[in-house]
């Protein structure tokens, strides 16, 4: 008996292994790996995906008769299974470009893999400032954001607005603490003064008591160092509580799909630094009702940078008719970037994509004139002066 | 008819690499089979239910790391140093939790697990919170063979599942796994009987729980990083739904299961394009967001139609037992 | 001003309060876990992804049918209670004569296949939601502004679990109840019809879950995965109180909150964690949570 059940494991086993034998050859092959399902499906996610294809046939679908494939996965929030799915996507299926989504850890596994097979990472959705510092590579590429470049960003924006008196409620992980230590600092710094900040566990469902702790503190501006639902209901427990009339809330990372998800009448006044907004322009708007037509949803900045990095790859390819990885990646070293995603964009020798930030102030319901009319700009920040400079990086490729 | 099995059950593990499995992906399988044995060690054969085994999974994971990238220890005391870490941890869990029975026990190690969780989460210079650490080295065995490469790499893990497995098997079968069975099938009676039903049940909880970090630990030095989906209360669920699908209280089952859902989480995307291919039905593109839908969707099956599990279900039907446990 | 541990004293007695609130809310949340396990013996892993359909209908019958929150506080939960029937009679009713341990998993299933439906259709980033307008706004108490809407959540959370509780434990049909769960055969033989009892009982209790998810849509954000995190502490609330005892998780989800609210105050990383500490010392004190009757 035992030995059918052993024949049955192996039936199983001949299954899993059959379905991934193959490996590519002359084709250019990317693969982009992100939250399909769960905390961050709707800034990236499929919608990401479908940005990529968008590059891809904007491209032409082939380079000089070599074809453009695409594979994408979900990680679930998982790093092992983001890494997994990475190696047997460099190892067996040929892929030669890997866009990383949203999830910092899962980001900085796969970085890891990319770097030891030689291979282009291109991280779209992390926030961790630590791919282009202690963990970069020469192989690594950090394109949308990250959190220095918010913390920097709205600290001066804000402190240049008056916003000198701070309160910081924060996300009890290493992205909230980053955050808030950079924008603390910065604030410091630059004449602000910090006036206190309470820690809560992550997804939290109750904020009241947090938020009554921030507002007996008497600071003039109510950092949110947390992201997603963790904002979303910090947010909407201030308004409760009439604690958005006393204190400025300031979200250090929110998505134009939380606002959307919270409506106008919860955020109207909030500041928040983005990196991008899908109504800044006439290119910003064309590709975004192009983008809508798809989804039936704006894209956030994740989105449209993974058109952007996919459109640059691509570009690169083309000029070099090859997709060696280290000549790839000095032509994307070498040229600026200039798309509809930003017009100043410079890669980095350590790997960061710098382009400017946007402070952005949420719309009143009544100056919002059609849907997702939502930000009004209140000022751009230089990329040089959001990013880790020179002379505090700690990535060795760039000293 | 054992032996044969197992004989063969060996040279498909031995030769799995040749006919076309991915050597990285096979070690993994391994590990997680070896974690679900661990476990079943427990459920299946002393009837104590642990919701909290992804604490000595992930902890020795982040022990056996820190050994490795952070104190520099050759590979072997790494992962010895996760499985004592792993053990000290059954032991302080097990001693608190063996005085409930049943669901209260059960509910002790899920409490136990949530701490070990928060304790992970903030502990950021071991753990790196939720960025994990990153870039454990992988070493050489004996300080001789380069485990850099992957299917040398595999062969070591083999091994070390084939011990661990070996050491179950050797439990279940001597007279203190005969003693285990006692105490789940009738505990009050194994107690009249004169044995000191706290003591084997405690020892029983250690060796689950240390052969459970030795799964941790190798898993680590696969991945090459260990983060907190390792010590997260839905890993214990998966482990528990592992050894559900495969059968509880029969050796291979927990095996078949670790696979079957270790391939599901992986594959269930790749497994739609393949049959949106074939049939030519969009739908199945989006299966791979779809991977917790169908696992529960399994669970509730498996829990109404086959409650015995796959081997437990092969072997009730040869047994000449048709009915439905 | 006087202070208590470092801390003003209006600032603490308004923390107090606020975990109060928060206790009212998770004894209504636990009451329908304690009634099903109370009555029934299973462990309903599926609350937290009843309580998430109830806040859904919700959300669904205010932006669809153009119905309002007070019509949907009605409505939602009679549909959530209909599908617990539902699972119920084509599912759970085969698993009572075995260990609690299948109907967990079995819930547990439910659960990923319910948020996994949501998810599909909805995405995660969650759907717009106000406090009715009769509600909204705040009164000062003096010491702190209280929200309209969280006091009527205390209000209708007290109400719900004091005559629930009162139902099962003080009136016939409550007798009836819990003899037909203790001895069904007897019962039956009475010419109670039982089986139906049961079923009605489980749609009851996830009833409640729907009903607390109303209560929940307009503070917490209503989005498909909104029940995964509460339902770990909803099960320490339930067992901390004593798995069989109604009252014992309703004064229970009431000291929790407070506890919660201090801890909130005092260690605010752990405060989500610390309802687990609670449990391991409870546990090893009194076997089966402070009000359970070992069985």
């Amino acid at each position: 008996m035992k030995l059918k059940a052993i024949a049955a494991a192996v039936c199983v086993c001949g299954v899993t292994l059959a379905a991934h034998a193959q490996i590519s050859g002359n084709t250019v092959k990317i693969g982009f790996i992100t939250d399909m399902s769960g905390l961050y499906t709707d800034i990236d996610g499929a919608g990401g995906a479908e940005a990529i294809k968008m590059a891809i046939a904007d491209a032409g679908g082939n380079i000089n008769g070599k074809k453009i494939e695409f594979i994408s996965a979900d990680h679930q929030n998982k790093a092992d299974i983001a890494a997994s799915k990475a190696r047997e996507w460099f190892d067996q299926q040929g892929v030669d470009m890997l866009i990383g989504g949203t999830n910092s850890g899962a980001n900085l596994a796969m970085a890891k893999v990319a770097a030891e097979k030689k291979k282009i990472f291109i991280s779209i959705g992390a926030g961790s400032a630590r791919l282009t510092n202690e963990e970069c590579t020469p192989y690594t590429v950090h394109y949308a954001y990250d959190t220095v470049a918010l913390a920097r960003g709205t600290g001066s924006a804000i402190l240049k607005q008056g916003g000198k008196t701070w309160y910081f409620l924060t996300a009890d992980y290493a992205f909230g603490q980053s955050l808030e230590k950079d924008t603390a600092d910065f604030v410091k710094a630059n004449g602000g003064k910090v006036l206190g900040s309470v820690k809560h566990p992550l997804s939290a469902s109750d904020f009241s008591s947090f938020l009554l702790q921030a507002q007996s503190s008497g600071a003039q501006i109510l950092g949110l160092a947390n992201a997603g639902g963790d904002a979303i209901n910090s947010i909407k427990a201030a308004n409760e509580f009439g604690i958005n009339k006393k204190m400025k809330l300031v979200g250090l990372l929110i998505f134009i799909n939380d606002i959307h998800s919270l409506g106008l009448n919860l955020t109207q006044g909030m500041y928040l630094t983005d990196g991008w907004y899908w109504d800044m322009n006439d290119d910003t708007r064309a590709w975004s009702k192009r983008y809508f037509e798809k989804m039936k949803k704006e894209p956030s900045m994740l989105q449209a940078a993974d058109y952007s990095a996919t459109a640059n790859y691509l570009k690169a390819v083309k000029a070099l008719g090859t997709d060696d990885s280290d000549k790839v990646m000095a032509y994307l070293k070498a040229n600026k970037i200039s798309d509809m995603f930003t017009k100043n964009g410079v890669i980095r020798p350590d790997g960061r994509m710098v382009h400017d930030m946007y402070l952005m102030e949420v719309k009143k319901p009544s100056d919002s004139k059609y849907p997702w009319d939502y930000y009004k700009i209140v000022s751009t920040i230089p990329g040089d002066q959001a990013y880790v400079t020179k002379a505090e990086t700690k990535c060795a490729l760039w000293k | 008819m054992n032996k044969i099995g197992y004989g063969i059950a060996l040279l498909i593990a031995l030769a799995a690499p040749v006919l076309g499995g991915y050597p990285p992906f096979l070690s993994k399988l391994l590990c997680f089979a070896l974690f679900a044995c661990a476990f079943n060690l427990l459920i299946g054969y002393t009837g104590l239910l642990s919701f909290g085994h992804a604490a000595f999974f992930g902890m020795a994971g982040y022990a056996a790391g820190n050994a490795l990238k952070v104190w520099g220890w050759p590979m072997e005391l790494g992962i010895l140093f996760g499985v004592a870490v792993a053990a000290v941890l059954g032991l302080v869990m097990g001693a608190l939790a063996i005085r409930r029975q049943g669901i209260y026990f059960a509910m002790i190690t899920l409490a136990l697990a949530q701490m070990v969780y928060f304790a992970a989460l903030r502990a950021g210079e071991w753990t790196g919170g939720e960025d994990g650490l990153q870039g454990v080295p992988r070493g050489k065995l004996l300080g001789l063979i380069d485990l850099g490469n992957d299917l040398t790499l595999y062969y070591l893990v083999l091994a070390i599942a084939i011990g661990g497995f070996a050491l179950i098997v050797r439990i279940v079968h001597s007279p203190f796994g005969q003693v285990l069975k006692a105490i789940k099938e009738n505990e009050p009676r194994a107690i009249s009987l004169g044995y000191d039903v706290d003591k084997y049940k405690l020892l029983a909880f250690v060796l689950s729980a240390s052969l459970a970090g030795l799964a941790g630990a190798v898993n680590t030095l696969v991945q090459g990083f260990e983060t907190l989906t390792d010590v997260h209360w839905t890993m214990s669920g998966l482990v528990i739904l592992m050894t559900l699908v495969g059968g509880m209280g029969t050796l291979a089952g927990p095996v078949l299961g670790a696979m079957l859902i270790i391939a599901l989480e992986n594959k269930l995307g790749d497994l739609g394009l393949f049959m949106a291919s074939v049939t030519h039905i969009e739908w199945f593109n989006t299966l791979g967001e779809a991977v917790n839908m169908v696992t529960g969707f399994i669970f509730v099956a498996c829990v109404l139609l086959f409650r015995r599990g796959i081997i437990g279900e092969i072997i009730a039907r040869f047994a000449g037992n048709t009915k439905p446990a | 001003m006087n202070e208590i541990f470092g801390v003003p004293l209006p600032a603490m007695m308004s923390q107090l309060l606020l975990g109060l609130v928060n206790g009212s809310f998770y004894a209504m949340l636990s009451l329908g876990l304690a009634v099903i396990f109370g009555l029934l013996n299973v462990i309903n892993f599926s609350h937290g992804a009843l309580y998430m359909m109830g806040a859904f209908l919700a959300w669904m019958g205010i932006e669809y049918f153009h119905l309002n929150y007070w019509i949907m506080l009605v409505l939602a939960p009679l549909v959530v209670g209909l599908f617990g029937v539902i699972i119920e009679r084509t599912m759970l009713r085969w698993l009572y004569q075995l260990d609690h341990l299948y109907g967990l998993l079995l819930t547990f299933g439910i659960t990923l296949m319910v948020e996994g439906v949501f998810r599909s259709f909805y995405g995660v980033s969650g759907q717009p939601f106000s406090v009715p307008e009769q509600l909204s706004g705040a009164t000062d108490l003096g010491f702190m502004l209280l929200p309209n809407y969280r006091g009527w959540v205390v209000l209708a959370s007290l109400v719900v679990c004091l005559s629930t509780w009162f139902v099962i434990e003080k009136t016939k049909l409550g007798s009836y109840l819990r003899a037909g769960t203790e001895n069904p055969k007897l019962v039956e033989a009475f010419g109670v019809n039982v089986p139906l009892m049961v079923t009605l009982t489980y749609g009851f209790g996830v009833a409640l879950a729907g009903f607390a998810g109303v209560l929940a849509a307009p503070v917490i954000q209503v989005q498909p995965l909104m029940g995964q995190n509460l339902i770990i502490v909803v099960f320490a609330v339930v067992v901390i109180g004593g798995m069989g005892s109604i009252l014992g998780s309703i004064l229970t989800g009431l000291g929790l909150g407070v506890i919660e609210g201090l801890t909130k105050v005092f260690y605010p990383e752990f405060s989500s964690t610390v309802v687990f500490l609670v449990m391991v010392v409870v546990l090893l004190l009194r076997p089966a949570g402070l009000f359970g009757k070992e069985k």
